[in-house]
């Protein structure tokens, strides 16, 4: 039986893109449902009362979220293609570990450099890099994350690769000469098929940002 | 051989410690435990978690895990006897989930209500009701969430059961009544009475004036 897999997103989410990326290497074929954040369908508040929040796996009907936990199930339900997750615990552990990193610091200095005022900006930019710092630390000489091949820290960080790319366009301010080694990384992951077709438009992301900006007070 | 030596960088008053021992201990491994001082952190923590420099630490064979939901998966995978997290990858997704949401949701607003003070004290308890009603309603068949005995989400909502009843007498603010949340009251009682989780825990009346100097220490200070 062939299995129903829904994904409820938002085309410029980088969480929903890390569901997007995880299906296209396993080459699931699923239904990409792009929702209205402004005016949430009855099923998104279905699948997901707690939250209400993208992305949300539907797989067979049973609905999986938090995007993390999104690409793990991903990883252990299609396991006989391109795993995500190192087989060893300690590296398995280190995956998780960095992963976390990306959300609970690197996000939030990320959303930071977008909504701050103007004599924050400077300390948020330099957060970021410290963030950037770190994760290139962990990404030593490999191509990836996961070694030779994408795997789940590359899963969690590379969407962010959107909001990198907007801060030039948007915020003058460009990680590369800092981070070198991640905007080489970034570009590799970009030349994956996976990774690409999942990114939004560049311009519409950097159209959404400052729209944003205006409605919350930081332009 | 030491090669294999397990070793953990805890504190005495810290839930998220006592989550990894719990689960050393169902697991039956024998292990180091170092007392951090963190008002004075050791070299050795800063080394093993240069990122956080914050306990637990797990060391194994030289190798340290930080952050304690990574750790608890890390000591699930490596000694895969007695599991605490469930075998079915959709199970386990929705204890990820549900882990994710106490230490997201509940534990950042019982934080707030033992922290802060007036209004916005008032707004973490609403918060924090909320979330806890929400623990309320998950689907339970058995004495605890991993079914007859303690797994993966007891062990992650285990700090609240004896945390809770403390910071309730501190701060004079009920958060888990008999009558408002009755299947968590339960659950506490019943979490509390497995003999390994009981003879883990603190000394109470030691962490109660440890508490109460904290929450003071905070008050004076932001006065």
């Amino acid at each position: 039986m062939a299995d129903e897999v829904i994904l409820l997103d938002f085309w410029p989410s980088p969480f929903g893109m890390r569901a997007r990326i995880a299906l296209a290497e396993k080459g699931i074929k699923y239904e990409y449902r792009d929702e209205d954040l402004e005016n949430k369908s009855r099923f998104l508040l279905q699948v997901n009362p707690v939250h209400k929040k993208i992305p949300v796996l539907i797989d067979n009907g049973k609905p999986i979220c938090e995007s993390l936990i999104i690409v793990q199930y991903i990883d252990e339900v299609w396991k006989d293609k391109c795993l995500l997750m190192p087989s060893d615990p300690y590296k398995r552990a280190q995956a998780r570990f960095w992963a976390d990193f990306v959300d609970n610091k690197l996000y939030h200095c990320g959303r930071r450099v977008w909504f701050s005022k103007a004599e924050d900006k400077e300390e948020a930019c330099k957060e970021l890099i410290e963030c950037l710092k770190l994760l290139e630390g962990e990404l030593g000489n490999k191509p990836y994350f996961g070694g030779e091949t994408l795997g789940f820290i590359d899963v969690a960080l590379v969407p962010f690769n959107s909001w990198f790319c907007s801060y030039e366009t948007c915020e003058n301010f460009s990680i590369e000469p800092h981070c070198p080694k991640i905007v080489a990384w970034a570009k590799r992951c970009m030349e994956k098929e996976s990774v690409s077709k999942s990114f939004p438009d560049h311009q519409m992301v950097c159209d959404l940002a400052l729209q944003w900006k205006k409605k919350l007070g930081f332009e | 051989m030491a090669t294999d030596q397990v070793t953990l960088l805890g504190m005495w008053a810290s839930p998220l410690s006592l989550r990894i021992e719990w689960a050393l201990k169902i697991k039956g491994i024998h292990y180091e435990y170092i007392d951090e001082d963190l008002d004075n952190k050791s070299q050795r923590l800063l080394t093993c978690n240069p990122v956080h420099k914050k306990v637990p630490v797990l060391v194994h064979a030289g190798k340290p895990i930080a952050e304690s939901l990574v750790i608890l998966e890390y000591i699930d995978e490596t000694w895969s006897h007695s599991r605490i997290l469930p075998e079915d990858p959709y199970e386990r997704a929705m204890a990820r989930f549900w882990a994710k949401f106490a230490d997201d949701k509940c534990w950042t607003t019982i934080h707030g209500v033992f922290t802060k003070t007036g209004q916005e004290q008032e707004n973490a308890k609403s918060e924090a009701i909320e979330s806890l009603k929400t623990l309320e309603k998950i689907p339970r068949e058995s004495k605890f969430f991993g079914g007859d005995a303690i797994g993966f989400l007891d062990i992650v909502f285990g700090w609240m059961a004896y945390w809770v009843p403390l910071l309730e007498e501190i701060t004079g603010i009920i958060l888990v009544g008999e009558d408002s949340l009755p299947s968590l009251k339960e659950w506490f009682k019943n979490f509390l009475d497995v003999p390994l989780v009981k003879e883990l825990l603190p000394p109470r009346e030691k962490l109660l004036h440890h508490l109460q100097t904290f929450r003071q220490k905070l008050i004076t200070s932001s006065s």
